[in-house]
């Protein structure tokens, strides 16, 4: 929070800087000094995490780009390349795929964190809707990037997602022909995706910057949610959050090494280690693993257009969820009945990635019960998405509007500091294990 | 600048400042700003669209004669597949029956879908109307295509009649050369 520097330049130089530019003792207060609410847990050092991985992805993309070539008759054989003759080329492509799935996976443990202990509330909503921009930029990029090896995945996956924008009324197709480029997805569709490709990642980096300004603002929230009240409720950024995170960034550097080097291919599909064909749409498309939930929203819907205006609206959702959470208390830890419609939430959420990866007709348990309502049979995986969808749209736009208003929270602690320092009996089991509570 | 924005202090100004001129002054330099900002983007935008090279490989012709009876051949036409169906009598016949049909999303009778008097060939784009998957041949229901992404069925003459595609598959703009062969686009 800006105010209360505590720099003070030690040396000639730092002086003459610090009149000038005083760009060190920004440092100093931002990322050294920021006071940071003691009770931080793991949950909150996916932010770091994050920041991590978009320097991963960017270093590693900016390497593959000199030797990739964005050409249709020549992009498959370049990656190709990259993979078999250019030194480490196996491993800087490696850590830029898997590191998307990593990048998405800590964004998604990131907001989950985020919805559980209600950090979206005001005076946050800036924060949350500047992460919410983040996450549909990423999603833009990792689709594009999906796009460049040109593989028969990437080609149809490209149709199909492009083909979306067309369901829409009277601007639907210009748009669609201005991404193609042409009369289909060809070359000039795979040229301006390699341009946007490498251009969306900075302007990722630089929304980041006003995600990390807004969070600096307010400051963090932290697990009880309630506000900071005085300095015994804080610590130094530096060195106890620097510490944490590092650790928590070893340890899921530990898993992305692992796929990295061990399963490198299980989070894709072997259809795309074939060349592009327009002419063959391979069996079964689906997108990679971070889109599922979105596909399965997609398909739970007979109509071409409802289920693109659904899918958007899934997303759309976010950006107004500070509207719509009714209740006073952040956290989930005094909120027992919204805490329970929450993990019903977080499981609806992986029940529609599992429909999203099947395909629509199959049986959920065994054979197919023969009994069909509307256009499927009751025991299919459309059925399972549409429920799935159902609590996914009511979680946001009736539940928790509701639930704000009607539940009976538990007693909030007085500070942070309270809970945390008459130990056990008073926390309620929170979502995270508590060896780090030793504030 | 706050002392220049129009009627804000008109106490201030002396004689001929018209609060009015001024009002005038500000709009016409937005507008100009405004006008001269879109007449940037617009060909900023505009070189996404096709070039004049992608729209000039536009037509192609194609030899019939390699269509034998019941049989279907799948050429490249603008980036996309089309398909260039030789049917049967007993196909074609199929197809006429259903004309009528209750469950047409996008009624068409098969005269429409095929040049007069060669009801045998079905030129059609071989895209799915739904999101642009290429559809197998002689799959589904109906004996036409299925397209194996969503699960759509189309008919014998290329109709939709099951599953999540709005529109019939698209018959290109094409024309009979000869009785052997056609030029599509």
């Amino acid at each position: 929070m800006s105010g209360h520097s505590t720099y003070e330049p030690k040396t000639g130089i730092e002086r003459w800087l610090d009149t000038r530019l005083p760009i060190v003792r920004f440092m100093k207060d931002t990322a050294l000094d920021f006071p940071t609410p003691k009770n931080l847990n793991y949950w909150y050092t996916f932010g770091g995490i994050l920041a991590l991985m978009l320097g991963i992805q960017l270093a590693t993309g900016i390497v593959l780009a000199m030797h990739y070539v964005p050409h249709v008759d020549h992009a498959f054989a370049s990656v190709e390349r990259i993979m078999r003759d250019v030194n480490y080329g196996w491993l800087i492509r490696y850590m830029h795929a898997n590191g998307a799935s990593m990048f998405f996976l800590a964004v998604y443990i990131h907001m989950i964190r985020n919805l559980y202990y209600g950090s979206y509330k005001a005076p946050r909503e800036v924060l949350w809707i500047l992460g919410c921009v983040i996450y549909l930029l990423m999603m833009a990029t990792a689709f594009i990037g999906y796009v460049l090896p040109w593989g028969q995945m990437s080609f149809h996956g490209a149709v199909v997602i492009t083909n979306l924008i067309g369901a829409l009324p009277i601007v639907g197709e210009p748009i669609t022909t201005l991404l193609w480029g042409g009369p289909a997805v060809d070359n000039p569709t795979l040229n301006r995706f390699f341009s946007l490709h490498y251009l969306l990642p900075f302007v990722i980096a630089g929304v980041v910057i006003l995600h990390i300004w807004a969070l600096h603002v307010p400051g963090n929230n932290n697990p009880t949610g309630v506000n900071v009240k005085s300095k015994d409720d804080t610590v130094p950024f530096h060195p106890y959050y620097t510490v944490k995170d590092g650790f928590a960034i070893a340890v899921f550097l530990l898993l992305y090494a692992s796929f990295v080097f061990y399963n490198p291919n299980v989070l894709g599909h072997a259809d795309n280690y074939i060349p592009a064909n327009p002419l063959v749409t391979p069996a079964h498309i689906v997108p990679e693993w971070y889109f599922l939930p979105f596909y399965a929203i997609l398909r739970a819907v007979p109509d071409k257009l409802g289920g693109v205006l659904l899918m958007f609206g899934a997303i759309g959702t976010l950006f107004v969820l500070p509207w719509l959470d009714t209740s006073k208390v952040r956290s989930m830890r005094y909120r027992p009945t919204a805490r329970l419609y929450f993990f019903i939430f977080v499981f609806m959420s992986l029940v529609l990635g599992y429909c999203g990866g099947q395909l629509p007709d199959n049986p959920v348990f065994g054979s197919p019960s023969g009994f069909k309502l509307l256009d499927a049979d009751i025991n299919s995986m459309v059925w399972l998405s549409r429920v799935a969808t159902i609590y996914f749209f009511a979680y946001f736009w009736l539940i928790l509007p509701v639930l704000g208003l009607t539940e009976t929270p538990l007693p909030v602690p007085e500070s942070i500091s309270e809970p945390v320092l008459s130990h056990p009996a008073t926390t309620p089991a929170g979502a995270a294990a508590s060896p780090e509570k030793r504030g | 600048m706050a002392d220049t924005v129009a009627g804000a202090n008109p106490d201030t100004h002396g004689a001929g400042d018209d609060p009015s001129r001024r009002d005038f002054i500000h709009i016409a330099a937005g507008a100009a700003a405004v006008g001269a900002v879109a007449g940037v983007a617009w060909p900023l935008i505009d070189q996404m669209n096709p070039a004049g090279d992608t729209l000039a490989l536009s037509s192609i012709e194609f030899d019939l004669g390699k269509v034998a009876p019941g049989q279907q051949v799948v050429v490249k036409w603008r980036g996309k597949p089309l398909f260039v169906r030789n049917r049967s009598p007993e196909q074609i016949a199929a197809a006429v029956k259903d004309d009528n049909a209750g469950d047409l999303r996008d009624p068409q009778t098969d005269e429409e879908r095929h040049k007069p008097g060669k009801a045998e060939w079905l030129v059609l784009i071989g895209t799915c109307t739904h999101l642009g998957c290429v559809p197998t041949v002689g799959g589904g229901d109906y004996g036409g295509w299925f397209c194996p992404c969503h699960g759509s069925h189309y008919d014998l003459s290329g109709r939709i009649r099951k599953g999540p595609a709005p529109r019939n598959l698209q018959v290109p703009e094409y024309v009979f050369l000869s009785d052997t062969s056609i030029k599509v686009g």
